[in-house]
């Protein structure tokens, strides 16, 4: 509405500097651009600089995947069997397998932890602000950094410890069963900073009085929780439960830092796979294929998130 | 002239009162003032016993698993190398001297300076042209989305970028890039711009619905353009998005590896970077390198203790949109 009274009132001064300029015959007076006109001209470049480094490589990623390109001299169009080698490549299926694992248990573990945490941050304690301030430091260290600092807790910290426990003593990043546990440790640190930070700001939206009134009616401690805060702060569960799962998936940094997709190929992760044999393996075209796979299960998964959030809205 | 009289007379009256009413005031004032101490001290006192000191205790033991890493980042940092002997104690106990020759050397070894130079022309050119044109274009789409449909369209076009992982990206840009010449900073700064330009529109024009368009149209009536307009009243009323943006934008972009990794491939270090580039030359020494690592995580934190208010809203409001 009111928007229209704008644009009617551009018409009538465009009608006015028309006139004026007719009577006076200046042709230096230099014609205002009208909304419509300077907002295209802001739109048309922006969108364009979109196009050509997002949308442009995505559908050139597309076509590669349908070629046996090596990444360098010529190559032919394979249709389908790119994808089709996808679902019989066992070291695919590996890192698919890897990499869902560790987004799934990272993501449970994750949310439990940054839970409890953020109900003792949000209570009557002592220190709220300083307590808070660092529980969130890990989340602003860089991945790569806080992955290498981590390989040599779990290469030679952790072992230490559990000789004197009466262990082995061997490093989990050395042995191709528990490696996936230690790079799982390593997300969740990071990431139960930022989840923590949601909750409590998703707690501080529960009023006092539904407490209050919850007590009244002898709800308190477990049963408080459960049928008071947690569904009023459900909203915010989901979006850490989505957020959480789409980083891990995409998981990269750490995978660097600590095992290089190793021991026997155990911790290669979907984009530490695209990236190793896709830039370096001669593999562009069947990673190409594989990274619009992988764009599919992105998008499915952030569908999920687009519903929840919708429903959130609903809600409030 | 008896009118006038009258007046003064009243006026007097009504000055007596006044003093009365003044006297009677203080007196309540300081009746009040000594009831609110009071309540305020019994809030405190019951404060006290309010603080939940089980979890309080709970949740400071458990800031040990935040402050182990950094901890031991740090001592062995400082320490010379044939201090860490392979015990526990040995690596973790604090060093005998606090000497800053590893620093110095790892600063040599990884072209410190250098790096932490690229980093911060990358960020800040990233957070400063993200600033200016995704709150522009956020201007455009928030105002026009609702009634134009070829706008709404290219507002969902931008949003769903959101969904495209970089691993699909990644192969055809290093294409692409080294084509156009833009392997270098300058290239990765471009593709930071695109790739934080979904979630930025989001915010902007989700901000700009709460902005009411009567001060644009008061600008427009004085003569200005629209593109004034937007700089003298809309760019500074969007103040607070602009810290969530630049935070949002510079944390990520600061931390990157992956990006600068395969666009510039290995013709420039950015400050993480530098430190997978040189992972070898730091060989068996782990002295060197977590003096490194502390280096690569010092400027981070340092920003963090600074804003440590800006950061955690701004996080908190860019998630939760």
């Amino acid at each position: 509405m009111e928007e229209k009274k704008l644009e009617a009132m551009e018409e009538t001064k465009g009608v006015q500097t028309a006139d004026s300029a007719q009577e006076e015959e200046t042709p230096k007076k230099k014609k205002r651009l009208d909304r419509k006109q300077t907002f295209m001209l802001i739109t048309i470049p922006i969108v364009f600089l979109f196009f050509l480094f997002n949308t442009l490589p995505l559908l050139r990623g597309v076509m590669y995947s349908f070629t046996n390109f090596r990444g360098y001299g010529d190559f032919d169009w394979v249709a389908l069997r790119n994808y089709t080698d996808l679902f019989t490549d066992a070291r695919v299926g590996k890192s698919y397998l890897f990499t869902f694992r560790l987004a799934v248990v990272a993501t449970i573990v994750t949310n439990v932890i940054s839970l409890a945490l953020a109900l003792g941050l949000n209570g009557k304690i002592k220190f709220k602000n300083t307590l808070r301030g660092f529980y969130f430091v890990p989340n602003v260290l860089g991945a790569l950094v806080v992955g290498y600092i981590f390989s040599y807790i779990f290469t030679y910290i952790v072992p230490a410890f559990s000789k004197l426990l009466g262990g082995e003593g061997v490093s989990m990043l050395a042995s191709s069963s528990w490696a996936w546990v230690a790079i799982m440790v390593v997300c969740a640190w990071q990431a139960i900073a930022m989840n923590t930070i949601i909750y409590i700001s998703g707690l501080q939206t529960v009023p006092e009085d539904v407490y209050e009134a919850g007590a009244i009616d002898g709800a308190t401690g477990w049963s408080s929780f459960r049928h008071l805060t947690f569904p009023l702060i459900l909203p915010f569960f989901s979006i850490n439960l989505v957020l959480c799962m789409k980083n891990f998936l995409m998981v990269f940094d750490q995978i660097v830092a600590m095992t290089s997709g190793g021991p026997a190929q155990s911790t290669e992760s979907i984009s530490y796979l695209i990236y190793n044999n896709g830039m370096s393996g001669g593999q562009f075209g069947f990673q190409s294929a594989n990274a619009v796979l992988f764009f599919v299960v992105i998008v499915v998964i952030s569908v999920m998130q687009m519903s929840f959030t919708n429903k959130r809205e609903e809600q409030l | 002239m008896e009118n006038k009289d009258v007046k003064k007379t009243k006026e007097v009256q009504n000055d007596v009162k006044d003093n009365v009413n003044e006297m009677s005031e203080q007196d309540m004032y300081k009746k009040m003032k000594q009831r609110i101490r009071n309540e305020k001290r019994a809030a405190k006192k019951s404060a006290n016993r309010q603080i939940n000191w089980p979890v309080t205790v709970l949740l400071i033991l458990g800031l040990v698993t935040v402050i182990f890493p950094l901890y031991m980042t740090v001592v062995i940092a400082f320490k010379q190398p044939s201090e860490m002997t392979n015990s526990i104690r040995g690596i973790l106990s604090l060093p005998k001297t606090w000497s800053l020759s590893n620093f110095k050397e790892a600063m040599e070894v990884t072209d410190f300076w250098n790096s932490l130079g690229n980093s911060l022309i990358i960020t800040l050119s990233t957070v400063v042209i993200s600033i200016v044109l995704h709150s522009m274009l956020g201007y455009v789409l928030g105002r026009m989305r609702a009634k134009n449909k070829g706008y709404k369209l290219i507002y969902f076009y931008i949003i769903s970028g959101m969904f495209v992982p970089f691993a699909i990206l990644m192969m055809p840009l290093v294409k692409q890039t080294s084509i156009l010449h833009l392997d270098n900073m300058l290239g990765v700064i471009i593709l930071y711009t695109v790739f934080y330009m979904p979630m930025n529109v989001l915010l902007y024009s989700g901000y700009l619905t709460n902005i009411p368009i009567a001060l644009e149209e008061a600008a427009y009536v004085d003569g200005a353009t629209t593109f004034k307009t937007y700089w003298s009243i809309v760019f500074p009323i969007m103040k607070p998005m602009h810290a969530t943006v630049a935070i949002l934008t510079a944390l990520g972009t600061w931390n990157d590896v992956m990006t600068p990794l395969v666009i510039m491939s290995g013709s420039k270090n950015t400050l993480p970077l530098a430190q997978l580039s040189f992972q070898t030359q730091f060989g068996a020494n782990y002295n060197l390198a977590f003096a490194s690592y502390l280096l690569a995580l010092l400027p981070i934190v340092l920003f963090y203790v600074i804003c440590q208010k800006q950061i955690l809203s701004g996080v908190v409001s860019g998630a939760v949109k």
